[in-house]
């Protein structure tokens, strides 16, 4: 396989290369820019952040769960790129030092990285930013200064005008749907790679070897996102960060959930697809697209089929994939936004969930004609809570109704005991989440998120 | 002067540019080897096979060894001689090292390491506290006991009693830069070590006992770590030794650093303590006695785990004045990793231990609980600061009947308190912080809600500065002056982000008169000062910083005297400021002076050296003077949670410190910010869990939650306490490293005053207070159970 790429602005052409050879290893071991650092290698500390320039834009990326495949036609900025030739500082570098932003000064390379990105792409949520960063020093107060202080900085020009080189043509990387249907149809053992923030662990930390894989991101047709009167259509491919910004103004709820889904850099590289595909009981998608109705698209070969999100998880690491099939898109019907997705976890950013709650409650005359309630890990698969849908349906929708189908939560599961949570925590709080619901569609709930001093 | 300036961190710009070199940065040779570990994968038992052909056969693998192949001592415990490098057959902990694979690359080493094939005679582990008690698997013969006056006696007596039991976990200390060593073989079986470590000297002694030479044959070299926080202390052994002891074999460089999961698994971590207590108190809420016990989780090796227990019951009054106390300390040995120094050293645990007191009686007493505070606080010198704030008149507000009588003021070990800086300090943070007006307006925010509830709370530290190990509080440094005026600094200290550095260099340049600029910082080296202490219990700058004081003041002595002469002046007529050298009336630049020096032969070369004065201690009779004084500081916490979930967040943070006179106070305050939000995220978010079989299940960031950039206070207000240290310490500041660790407290605290709000009983929260277990107090509480 051969792959090109710019690197600090300079053409690199990797021949020969071993197609799961990540780019940290790459920049560390074979380029000797030993400022991008490895903190945890999975993708978790943002040590290793870089920026990667495509035609899409600027994005961070984790470069230690990145594949260098996954970089033909790119471009990649480490910390060593981040001053100008003349070695000028960018802003926030300057503003890193000025603010005491670097105490051991071992993550703030990837800090640096994601700031250039932020400053780049005008973006001054900084904690969004940096949820993906961490440090065990400062405390993040005097980087958010620094952040802060840089924001009204021109974008260098070193940064603003990144050049893009042509990708090269390599086997295994399909540039269309079209040709990964005919690729996967003939090559169905091979690994589908999209964003690798799952399969790269299965490297980094499983020493595994995938065997041959398929690299998704050339498919331009797949990162489509459609939205009409009747649906909203995401392409497998579409980043966690764009679907946030699609889903965000027709389910805040969703969008919010997305705001703490893993970190800026990891959903800059997951897709709605993968998080789909890969079948984890603890993807945070699932459960407010099953709650949504959303159906999936699969295809394989030249045949299609759409299922309801729901159907294609059919137990604890067993989904309805065929050989050679893969997921197209998933697809959202319209509705009036009645949706809230809870996430619950240790931390509140970029932390897998204990448990995810996704409501969406339909009501006529003031009794529940429809419910879809769908949970994420409190069973095997993300799953419908059928025993409670069942003691809401019909009923008047009130706070008794309410405890009542509560109630029915351990009809539907028996959650486990693990290093997230407690089986009883798991239960009471997902009762607790419908409860939560029913006030917050009243108007009369807050989140702890929402307190403000 | 160049002390007291908040100059940035020496390597701020090698840092933002990725320039600033750690040691898996360091350039190799092009034979250079990779390390990796083969682990236990029980906790408990014995090896009764040992099959390694897959290792050896594995690609790029070089060697295999195992305990069999070390050719000298095999151990790499800091004292104790239990902590073998290899194991030698039986087997401690789930993820303790059995064999080592020497690879040419890391991946290779690290594929081959999960390739041996081992057979176990397995034994039920003691996990628990618990279980250790009962097996009474413990470090030494029986608990240390401190105490003074008659705890039981004056508990019984006393008009109102609490009593208690909480869990308070351990913690990872997640240094960013895992643990890393570089061994390079030199001619004659000599050993260049590059580690990742806070004490060279301790990586020099274990290396050269592990290649059977004299200490003079190793030379260990430290330039940064990306974070130690404790966890390179003794940490670093096991990967300098193997390094050394597969050079030594290969002829080759050796490099090993841990996979993450691998330093999480392997390395040891904060020591989880149970704490008991009952105490006594009058109407006033003013103690009358107070007992503790302690159980600590030591983990399988004794490591430092008896000065970290030690340390614990030494902070046990916090800044209380107690008459009569007892403390029981019962240092348990468990099948798990072992436990280590982490910032605070066993502090934290012991003052969150009186803390929960303090807690527990105002909710009882339903009193203010900083008032409460306040009315058992140690009394404040007699001594007016000169230049700092006036302390508090004799006057306190503990004798609130208005009786004045003279009181003891000395710790349960014995210590006369002198230097109590907590009742200015207090009034202080609590007028900044607007403490009575917003508990007002949190009290009626709560009595609108149901689900949500605001808590607020405040806790003080006082901290004992020095090793309790009396004679670690020593230091040594190098200074060269070179006849172009430049100046190279060397001492013991290592540099970890805390900003020793800056800091000592700060000093340096104060000494010469120069500005700081003119002096290059230089990595810690076993051979330009020997025999140094760990940079360790907050220590580094006030021993280092004396010492390089030392060799700077002898050489500008030397340099003085040659040039009073040479101008025929008084010595005392030589002034070095401002990049000058003043001399009568003549005055040249200090590159001409060192220029002068030279060519008149005088020697511009010193080492200098400090011990700490006035210490004495007897651990064993809990009683002297361990401390050289005490570091103060206080923080008000606000915090929302939610009983539904019990998620939870901090709002606010308030933080008055007291770094002495600083040497640098940006440098200072980021302490304080940094360890107030670590110490926060011990007690909220981080949690270590094994399951059943003594497996660490939280052994990556992605099940062990540090605090993440949204985590720290929405408003978050730090400053430094205008005072000075009333001992004679370098040029009167006080150590900052450890102290603010111990402010995060209030945000446990504070959880709790949110969870008291739904209820009508004491939340008895355990620590770490996930989100989990603050539903499950909430719940407690409000009675729904």
């Amino acid at each position: 396989m051969t792959i090109t790429f710019h690197l600090n602005g300079e053409e690199v052409v990797l021949r020969d290369l071993d197609p799961s050879a990540t780019l940290l290893d790459f920049l560390r071991e074979e380029r000797g820019l030993k400022g991008t650092k490895e903190g945890c290698n999975e993708g978790d500390c943002g040590a290793c952040t870089v920026m990667v320039t495509d035609r899409a834009g600027s994005k961070p990326l984790n470069s230690c769960i990145l594949f260098l495949p996954q970089l033909n036609g790119k471009s990649i900025r480490t910390v060593e790129g981040a001053a100008g030739d003349d070695g000028a500082l960018h802003p926030v570098q300057e503003a890193m030092i000025t603010h005491h932003g670097s105490q051991c000064g071992f993550c703030t390379p990837g800090f640096v990285m994601s700031m250039v990105t932020a400053h780049k792409n005008g973006a001054t949520d900084h904690d969004v930013q940096l949820a993906g960063n961490l440090c065990r020093c400062t405390g993040y107060a005097p980087i958010i200064r620094a952040a802060e202080a840089a924001a009204a900085q021109p974008v260098p020009q070193w940064i603003s005008q990144e050049s893009l080189p042509q990708a090269t043509e390599a086997a295994n990387t399909p540039r269309s749907s079209d040709a990964l249907a005919q690729l996967y149809a003939a090559k169905p053992k091979a690994r589908l790679v999209a964003g690798a923030t799952d399969l790269g662990l299965w490297v980094t930390k499983g020493l595994r070897d995938l065997g041959e894989m398929i690299f998704l991101d050339g498919c331009e047709d797949l990162k489509q996102i459609a939205i009409s009167d009747r649906e909203i259509r995401f392409g497998a491919m579409v980043d966690m960060n764009r679907v946030r910004e699609a889903i965000e103004p027709l389910h805040p709820s969703y969008g919010e959930m997305i705001r703490r889904f893993a970190s800026q850099q990891v959903r800059a590289a997951a897709t709605i697809g993968g998080n789909i595909a890969n079948g984890s009981p603890i993807g945070d998608n699932p459960p407010a697209l099953i709650a949504l109705g959303a159906r999936l698209h699969l295809r394989r070969g030249d045949s299609r089929r759409d299922i309801a999100v729901e159907d294609f998880f059919i137990d604890y690491g067993k989904q309805d994939r065929l050989p050679g099939e893969f997921v197209e898109a998933v697809s959202i019907p319209r509705q009036p936004d009645r949706l809230r997705v809870y996430k619950l976890s240790k931390r509140f950013d970029q932390d897998i969930s204990a448990v995810l709650g996704a409501f969406n409650i339909t009501l006529a005359d003031g009794s529940v004609a429809e419910a879809r309630v769908a949970f994420g890990g409190l069973a095997g698969t993300p799953k419908r809570a059928a025993h409670v849908e069942k003691a809401l349906v019909g009923q008047p929708w009130s706070e008794a109704t309410v405890a009542a189908a509560a109630a029915e939560m351990s009809q539907d599961f028996t959650p486990m005991t693990d290093m997230r949570a407690s089986a009883e925590y798991r239960l009471e709080s997902s009762r607790n989440m419908l409860m939560r619901y029913f006030r917050d569609l009243a108007g009369a709930s807050q989140s702890v998120l929402e307190v403000q001093v | 002067m160049s002390v007291a300036k908040p100059l940035p961190h020496d390597a701020a710009k090698l840092h933002v540019t990725g320039k600033a070199r750690y040691v898996d940065d360091t350039p190799l040779p092009r034979d250079t080897l990779h390390l990796a570990f083969g682990l236990s994968s029980i906790a408990k038992g014995r090896i009764t096979a040992m099959d390694l052909t897959a290792v050896r056969s594995s690609p790029e693998v070089v060697a295999v060894l195992t305990a069999q192949d070390l050719p000298f001592a095999n151990d790499v415990s800091p004292s104790a001689h239990d902590e073998p490098l290899l194991s030698d057959g039986t087997l401690h902990y789930r993820g303790q090292p059995i064999f080592l694979v020497v690879a040419r690359s890391h991946r290779a080493a690290r594929v081959a390491a999960r390739r041996g094939e081992i057979s176990y005679a397995e034994e039920k582990p003691l996990l628990t506290l618990e279980e250790a008690l009962a097996a009474d698997s413990r470090f030494e013969e029986g608990p240390r006991i401190y105490q003074k006056g008659d705890a039981a006696s004056a508990i019984a007596k006393a008009p109102h009693r609490v009593e208690g039991t909480f869990e308070l976990g351990g913690q990872e200390h997640f240094y960013l830069e895992g643990q890393a060593a570089l061994a390079l073989p030199q001619e004659d079986g000599a050993m260049l070590v590059n580690s990742s470590t806070q004490h060279p000297t301790e990586i020099q002694h274990k290396v050269a006992e592990a290649i059977g030479l004299p200490m003079h044959a190793v030379r260990v070299e430290v330039r940064r770590m990306g974070g130690g926080f404790g966890g390179k202390e003794s940490q670093g052994n096991a990967l300098a030794v193997a390094c050394a002891v597969a050079a030594r074999q290969t002829g080759k460089p050796c490099k090993m650093r841990y996979d993450r999961d691998d330093d999480m698994v392997i390395t040891g971590k904060r020591h989880a303590f149970r704490i008991s207590y009952q105490a006594g108190y009058d109407d006033a809420g003013r103690l009358q006695g107070v007992d503790f016990t302690h159980l600590v989780n030591c983990g399988w090796a004794q490591d430092l785990s008896l000065p970290v227990a030690d340390r614990a019951m030494l902070h046990s009054d916090n800044a209380y004045a107690i008459s009569a106390i007892r403390i029981e300390s019962h240092r348990l040995k468990t099948n798990l990793q072992s436990a280590t120094a982490y910032r605070g050293f066993g502090g934290p645990q012991g003052m969150v231990g009186i803390e929960r007191v303090m807690d527990h009686i105002a909710f009882d007493l339903g009193l203010d609980p900083v008032e409460l505070r306040r009315r058992n606080y140690y009394d404040a010198p007699e001594r007016a600061l000169v230049g700092g704030s006036a302390p508090r008149s004799a006057t306190s507000p503990r004798n609130i009947s208005g009786k004045v009588k003279a009181r003891d003021n000395t710790t349960p070990y014995g210590m006369e308190v002198r230097d109590f800086e907590l009742h200015e300090l207090t009034d202080q943070l609590l007028e900044s912080a607007d403490y009575a007006a917003r508990r007002a307006e949190i009290a009626a925010w709560n009595a609108e809600q149901t689900d949500l509830k605001r808590g607020l709370a405040f806790s003080p530290v006082k901290f004992g500065i020095s090793f309790t190990l009396t004679h670690l509080n020593q230091a040594g440094a190098l200074v060269h002056v070179y006849q172009d005026g430049s100046v190279h600094l060397n001492h013991g200290g290592t540099e970890m982000g805390q900003g020793l550095f800056q800091k000592v260099a700060q000093v340096a340049a104060s000494r010469f008169g120069i500005s700081v600029e003119k002096i290059k910082i230089t990595a810690t080296d076993t051979a330009k000062v020997p025999n140094t202490s760990a940079t360790a219990a907050s220590s580094g700058t006030d021993l280092n910083g004396m010492a390089v004081k030392a060799a700077c003041d002898t050489i500008r002595g030397r340099m003085a005297e040659f040039l009073s002469q040479r101008h025929q002046t008084d010595v005392d007529a030589v002034v070095f400021t401002d990049d000058l050298v003043r001399i009568g009336a003549a005055e040249i630049s200090f590159n001409e002076a060192a220029k002068q020096c030279y060519e008149g032969r005088i020697s511009l070369s010193a080492t200098g050296f400090y011990k700490t004065p006035s210490l004495k201690w007897d651990r064993i009779k809990g009683q002297g003077r361990p401390f050289f004084y005490f570091a103060y500081g206080a923080s008000l916490t606000e915090v929302v949670v939610d009983r539904r979930s019990g998620e939870n967040r901090i709002l606010r943070c308030d933080i008055l410190h007291d770094a002495g006179a600083s040497l640098n106070p940006d440098l200072d305050i980021g302490q304080v910010e940094g360890g107030y939000v670590q110490g926060a995220g011990w007690l909220t978010t981080e949690e270590l869990i094994w399951d059943d079989s003594g497996r660490l299940r939280t052994h990556a960031p992605s099940t062990y939650k540090i605090p993440a950039c949204s985590d720290r206070p929405d408003v978050f207000n730090v400053a430094l306490y205008q005072g000075e240290n009333r001992e004679d310490s370098i040029y009167r500041s006080k150590a900052v490293g450890e102290p603010p660790f111990m402010l995060g407290i209030s945000a446990w605290l504070a959880l709790s005053d949110a969870v008291a709000q739904f209820g009508q009983s004491y939340p008895a929260l355990d620590a770490p207070a996930t989100a989990e277990e603050v539903w499950r107090r909430a719940r407690e509480v409000s009675n729904e159970l």
